[in-house]
């Protein structure tokens, strides 16, 4: 069969979503961040409230979301995205907020807005990107970097006894009474990305329902931070970063899963 | 079951994350490149491609459109 016979409009099974913009991504060739953006904005779509929905980009890689997310979209300052969030959901409460954040945004700078948000149970939805490092700036040890992990900061690996333990954000909120839905996925492989997107439309559900904050955090990669090709940081990740990051639902619908 | 993948070869970055996603190894790197200098992914085995749509599914830069028809037999 020639291959013109099966590339018509009628045959179209997957195409990027309008909700995308036609800008190339200023990312690192096979960057979680294009994946997860894709796949939150596929959410968006299919639940029919893109005029409904406001995000809020942060400071870091991800600072340019407004340009690629084709919904209205507000700049917080470093780590402060769930405070404006906060606000914009408390102003319009029936509007969909999400923020969209890394580990160097949500874990370190704005760890009180962060952990404060959640336990006033603010009803937004807070998306984590954790690739344990600075990606942006060059590479530097964040709080979520691994024991013994070589970063541009700590180029002998991380020491514990010095520069203190990798921070487990999403455990930690999951604590909190606040929190709704609380869950670690990530986007390296096709099965792991249909499951990040169910995730990601549980947590949208959940805050249709005003049942409080849901987090989905994205465990991904950072393969110039991490000094790696797209495919080995993958593969690192997988072996690394998962064992300490364990995959999987910790909280839902407001209990916690038992096994965490 | 019968597919095709369209690539948007200038924005595609050549991360190969959809070679390895492909179940049935119809996507290879072309070995020329792209305005930025990329090696952009391309059909090599158009005929075994089945539509799944994985290779989309996992593209960073949603450069990948997939077709697929059902053949009558």
């Amino acid at each position: 069969m020639d291959i013109k016979d099966i590339i018509k409009p009628e045959n179209l099974v997957y195409q990027k979503t309008p909700l995308m913009t036609d800008k190339p991504l200023s990312y690192c060739p096979g960057c979680g961040h294009g994946t997860a953006h894709r796949i939150l904005m596929e959410v968006i779509e299919e639940m029919g409230i893109q005029s409904e929905t406001i995000g809020v980009a942060p400071v870091g890689c991800s600072v340019l979301a407004y340009d690629f997310m084709n919904v209205d979209m507000v700049g917080a300052s470093h780590g402060r995205a769930p405070a404006v969030a906060t606000g914009i959901k408390r102003c319009w409460p029936e509007k969909f907020v999400y923020t969209y954040q890394g580990d160097g945004d949500l874990a370190a700078i704005g760890t009180a807005e962060t952990i404060h948000a959640c336990n006033r149970g603010e009803n937004i939805t807070i998306i984590f990107i954790n690739n344990g490092i600075y990606g942006m700036t060059g590479g530097q040890m964040a709080p979520t970097t691994l024991k013994g992990m070589k970063t541009s900061t700590s180029p002998y690996g991380r020491d514990i006894e010095t520069m203190g333990n990798p921070l487990k954000m999403t455990e930690l909120v999951a604590q909190l009474p606040g929190t709704c839905y609380v869950t670690r996925q990530s986007v390296h492989s096709p099965r792991n990305v249909r499951r990040a997107k169910k995730a990601i439309r549980t947590a949208f559900e959940s805050q249709k329902g005003k049942k409080g904050t849901s987090l989905v955090e994205i465990v991904s990669n950072c393969n110039s931070g991490w000094k790696l090709e797209p495919v080995a940081a993958n593969d690192w990740m997988v072996e690394n970063m998962f064992p300490f990051f364990p995959l999987g639902d910790i909280k839902v619908d407001g209990k916690l899963v038992n096994n965490q | 079951m019968k597919g095709a993948i369209v690539v948007d070869i200038e924005k595609c970055k050549g991360c190969e994350v959809c070679r390895v996603a492909c179940p049935n190894d119809v996507i290879a790197m072309a070995h020329e490149v792209n305005h930025k200098g990329y090696h952009y992914a391309f059909q090599e085995h158009q005929e075994d491609c089945v539509g799944c749509a994985n290779c989309a599914v996992v593209c960073p830069d949603g450069v990948i459109t997939v077709y697929k028809i059902k053949l009558s037999d």
